[in-house]
């Protein structure tokens, strides 16, 4: 299976037969972390040792949908009925609706305070190999929330936490200096990679190192506004 | 009662490995002992009170009891989306304790007071809320919400009735009388005894808003006239009393701190006084509502 198998699931959900899968900003980091990385499987839900995937920018999340389905984590069947008033699926996730999802988001800002507090209670449990994955939106960074949590992380080396940014230039001031660099000065290890490139995306989630925090920020096509 | 708090939730983190306490800087000093014994569940994340409940949120998603603290103000009202949305919409919980209940840190002023912490979490559902009027009853209430998961609010204050009692998670009487039904929360008793002083009212108390005993207020309630005082915004409870009578005649006072921002310092008692809260202002609005 690769990630031209997740186009059909991707139309199901959107109706769209125009859009390629490219039109998904988020598409080929999730499939790399569902494919490569991430130690999760549909049938142990609840293993307290999995890793932890966050999609802290919940908006659009038919990318992660598919990728859900694909993997098994939930029926494809669900894919037809997109922010229906009985679906499970609705244009923002809900831990407490879909299998595999681990939090409920769609405010921005969340997801990486609660990825921290994860870390924190995995370690606080002994739960050492476990590690926590956070994907966030380069405009998602503009709410301060996001920085309590970088200043914090860094500051304290916690490094059983990953943060990927989607990075399609949407913020709307931007990031001068790059995003790397909003992470390096707080003490992350930061790699920027092509957000299209699988072997890429991989290699830097990879290179997460002891006694800090690991930022990848993945580049994908501007977005068009 | 912020002593008892502290001792009280070092000696949970002591016993059981469930509990973590998270900080924002606010009564760190004194969990230094706690956090030096137990650094991995003694958590001060800095000035920081977005991420400290964004934290709470995730050790309670991998199965934690945590507690969080700081001043009402902070605590509550400063990151009052995360206790939505990381706490409430997760579907997990959470223990809440505050310090600097509505005017206690009224020297400082009103950056520094949060007389709208209850009604705020009074928008969330599912939420116990315990308002302790003693430090005695500060450690029973911490160590039974420590025994489950389930998201409870811990209203702490420098004002202090002269009596802990053990069994006011219900409305308990104190003080029976004819003409009216007076429900004092947590620290209102001591300025509401004194102004119910010889009026012929039955006075009843408790630590608990939230669930509020509706049972025992109906019981109570016989003469239909029912005063609820309260030590943080006027008429917090109003709804809950209006429902649990709707299928009586009844007339309702709900008494409380203003909505005003007064802009001024001075002592709490200063602004009891402003509030109508002080024993002779409340005997005057009681009477006045008897007649």
């Amino acid at each position: 299976m690769t990630v031209m198998d997740v186009e059909p699931l991707l139309r199901r959900l959107t109706g769209d037969e125009k859009h390629a899968p490219s039109a998904f900003s988020t598409l080929d980091v999730l499939w790399v972390l569902y494919d490569r990385v991430l130690r999760v499987d549909p049938r142990r839900l609840d293993d307290p040792d999995r890793d932890r995937f966050l999609l802290s920018k919940g908006h659009g999340p038919a990318a992660y949908y598919a990728v859900l389905a694909a993997k098994g984590f939930l029926p494809p069947d669900w894919l037809d009925d997109l922010g229906g008033a009985d679906s499970p699926l609705g244009h923002h996730p809900d831990r407490l609706r879909v299998p595999g999802v681990e939090i409920s988001s769609g405010s921005l800002g969340h997801g990486l305070g609660l990825g921290v507090g994860t870390a924190l209670g995995l370690r606080a449990q002994g739960r050492l190999e476990p590690r926590v994955y956070v994907l966030l939106g380069d405009a998602e960074l503009d709410e301060g929330s996001n920085h309590e949590a970088i200043a914090y992380a860094g500051a304290t080396g916690l490094d059983t936490i990953t943060a990927v940014v989607i990075d399609n230039r949407s913020a709307s001031h931007g990031w001068p200096g790059g995003i790397a660099s909003r992470f390096a000065v707080h003490g992350w290890t930061a790699v920027t990679v092509d957000g299209r490139d699988h072997d890429a995306v991989e290699a830097g989630l990879r290179q997460a190192a002891d006694g800090a925090p690991h930022v990848v920020v993945a580049v994908v096509e501007t977005k068009e506004i | 009662m912020r002593q008892t708090f502290i001792d009280t939730a070092t000696a949970l983190i002591d016993a059981d490995p469930r509990t973590a306490l998270v900080l924002a800087d606010i009564s760190a000093a004194a969990f230094e002992p706690a956090a030096l014994k137990h650094p991995d569940r003694v958590l001060n994340v800095g000035i920081r009170e977005q991420l400290m409940i964004g934290v709470a949120g995730g050790l309670a998603l991998t199965g934690l009891r945590p507690i969080a603290h700081s001043y009402a103000t902070f605590l509550v009202d400063r990151a009052y989306e995360q206790i939505k949305l990381d706490l409430a919409h997760q579907g997990v919980g959470a223990i809440l304790v505050s310090v600097g209940a509505s005017y206690d840190g009224s020297s400082a002023g009103y950056t520094h007071m949060s007389p709208m912490d209850v009604q705020l979490i009074d928008t969330l559902p599912g939420w116990t809320v315990h308002v302790p009027g003693h430090p005695g009853e500060v450690a029973p209430l911490l160590t039974a919400a420590t025994a489950h998961d389930d998201p409870v609010y811990l209203r702490l204050s420098t004002q202090t009735n002269d009596i802990a009692y053990a069994d006011a998670a219900l409305l308990r009487p104190v003080r029976h009388g004819s003409k009216a039904l007076v429900v004092a929360v947590g620290p209102m008793l001591a300025p509401v005894l004194a102004a119910t002083r010889g009026l012929d009212v039955t006075v009843a108390y408790t630590h608990t808003p939230r669930p509020f005993d509706t049972t025992g207020l109906r019981e109570l309630a016989t003469s239909g006239n029912v005063a609820v005082i309260e030590p943080y915004l006027a008429g917090t409870s109003a709804h809950v009393i209006s429902e649990a009578l709707v299928d009586r005649p009844h007339r309702l006072l709900s008494l409380g701190v203003s909505r005003r921002d007064l802009h001024a310092y001075g002592t709490p008692a200063d602004h009891a006084h402003r509030h109508g809260l002080d024993p002779a202002t409340l005997h005057t609005s009681l009477t006045t509502w008897l007649r």
